[in-house]
């Protein structure tokens, strides 16, 4: 445990200097979030029935979208890690002492965290003080605010252990551009990364419930801006933790078995 | 020219020996702005309308700056990727070549898995045109081949205009994806339904507007006024590379190699 609290740390760390190119990452983020909110904007101006999220939500969940961009992305992607397994210096991992999933895992998680800490916290700050109707609401209270947090890093922790089970399958493929661009694609539009959850058909909303991709992005935060009720949220929480043991599980298992299976070859 | 058509010809045959691989990417690429697509659709299927526009308006819309993102990205990748030329001083190779270093840099990178990008535009394209009566004459026609063009134009002269800033600052600058990747996602809407500052800051300085907003106007016979003016405007679209070319021709001057 020790040494993967220490990858953790040397990652987040090493991940915290990259001040200046996060910075250029959150004038990105913020034309982003002024584009998507001009068209739902348009787009509701002319609706005579109510749709199901308002606009203030929804701007909530852009903003949150564009700060933790960095938490539920699936193609955020660590070439290091494919370079190992491609060019057979997985061999040097190998011969560590400590489990190779766990140590991957803690590196993956700081990379996204320390990406996250840098442009989360000058996004919102901003957008608490933008103009109306721009401006990102504070939570509905407290106890939303707390779980939300908590649904966040969840998130989090399923998110990154999603995006292990990507790596290992580059064991089988050794190729990761094609299907992992796909894999991407099809993920966050199902975490709601392409249009809200909320204002999706009913149909792809039955088969985005049943998928892990929503536990990511679309629950933590419709939980901040109150669309998920706080009972509910508590629910949600847990089916998250179900996620994220089945995940991991699932990710050792298949880890386990492409290592069983992996031939290095000299050089 | 000549040279240029070898560059891409080996590129090509580099690209395609790994054909399941070339194939998985294209196919990848045909879904990303297919997922765009499909959100498009399904907030069309809830609201109907935006704006006063309808979903095979902007359909139309949306192929027209797709396509012409996905041939400039087939074509002046190179530049995106410039900053490691930069980096690793292969740019000094180029600069004691007797040719263009634009044309060289073009030709130091060509992305053809971009086919299944503008795959997917060709068919919403097809799709949105037969679904719209519009009342094809020549000149429509030629402008709408124009509007992919001015398109193609503009996008590269963002590219370029993007690797000029690594002359001096060494590394490319993520914020080049606002005009990029940004400028593509704000131009698939018809640009009547942003901000005033939007529209003429994407019209005025970067001509997104002349690439398909004005010129569709025209096209679906909304203008008002001279309509020569409307179908001219993508040649705006087309006029923008000159100042990035200049702009470029002043960096190289500026070039100080790193060294290594």
């Amino acid at each position: 445990m020790k040494a993967y609290i220490s990858v953790f740390k040397l990652r987040l760390t090493y991940g915290l200097q990259y001040r200046t190119a996060a910075l250029a990452g959150v004038a990105t983020q913020f034309f982003w979030g002024f584009i998507i909110i001009m068209v739902f904007e348009a787009f509701y101006s002319g609706t005579t029935t109510p749709p199901p999220i308002s606009l203030k939500q929804l701007i909530t969940y852009v903003w949150l979208q564009q700060a933790f961009l960095s938490f539920v992305m699936l193609w955020f992607r660590d070439n290091e890690l494919f370079g190992l397994i491609t060019t057979g210096n997985i061999a040097y991992e190998l011969c560590r002492p400590s489990g190779i999933y766990g140590l991957w895992y803690a590196k993956l998680i700081a990379q996204r965290l320390s990406s996250a800490i840098l442009k989360s916290i000058p996004v919102l700050i901003v957008a608490f003080f933008l103009p109306e109707p721009y401006r990102m609401p504070l939570p509905e209270d407290p106890a939303a605010f707390v779980l939300f947090i908590v649904a966040l890093l969840l998130g989090l922790l399923m998110i990154v252990a999603l995006s292990m089970l990507m790596y290992i399958s580059v064991f089988v493929t050794l190729s990761p551009a094609g299907s992992l661009l796909m894999f991407g694609v099809i993920g966050e539009f199902l975490a709601g990364m392409v249009i809200p959850v909320p204002l999706m058909p009913s149909w792809l909303q039955n088969i985005v419930y049943v998928l892990p991709f929503r536990w990511t992005a679309d629950f933590p935060f419709r939980v901040y801006s109150g669309h998920i009720a706080k009972e509910e949220a508590l629910i949600g929480i847990g089916v998250q933790l179900v996620w994220f043991v089945v995940l991991v599980g699932l990710g050792r298992l298949a880890m386990a078995k492409a290592l069983r299976r992996v031939v290095v070859n000299g050089g | 020219m000549r040279l240029f058509g070898k560059y891409i010809l080996i590129m090509f045959k580099s690209q395609t020996q790994y054909l399941t691989s070339f194939w998985l990417l294209s196919l990848g690429q045909f879904f990303v702005p297919f997922s765009v697509f499909a959100g498009l659709y399904f907030m069309f299927e809830r609201f109907g309308q935006i704006e006063g526009w309808n979903f095979q308006e902007v359909a139309l819309c949306f192929s027209i700056i797709h396509m012409s993102f996905a041939i400039s990205e087939c074509f002046a990748r190179g530049f995106d990727s410039f900053s490691t030329l930069v980096v690793n001083g292969d740019f000094d190779r180029l600069l004691v070549r007797p040719r263009s270093t634009v044309l060289q840099v073009l030709g130091s990178k060509f992305e053809f898995s971009r086919v299944g990008r503008l795959l997917q535009s060709v068919i919403i394209l097809t799709w949105a045109l037969s679904e719209l009566t519009i009342e094809w004459t020549l000149l429509k026609t030629i402008t709408l081949i124009f509007m992919i063009l001015s398109g193609v134009f503009v996008f590269s002269g963002i590219f370029i205009l993007a690797a000029t800033m690594c002359f001096w600052t060494v590394q490319g600058l993520e914020i080049a994806n606002i005009f990029t990747d940004g400028g593509r996602e704000m131009a698939q809407y018809p640009l009547s339904i942003y901000k005033k500052w939007v529209t003429r800051f994407f019209t005025f300085v970067i001509p997104f507007g002349s690439v398909n907003y004005l010129p569709l106007l025209y096209l679906l016979d909304r203008t008002s006024g001279n309509e020569l003016l409307y179908m001219i405007s993508p040649i705006a679209g087309i006029l923008f590379i000159l100042p990035c070319l200049i702009v470029w021709n002043i960096g190289v001057r500026h070039y100080r190699s790193t060294g290594s």
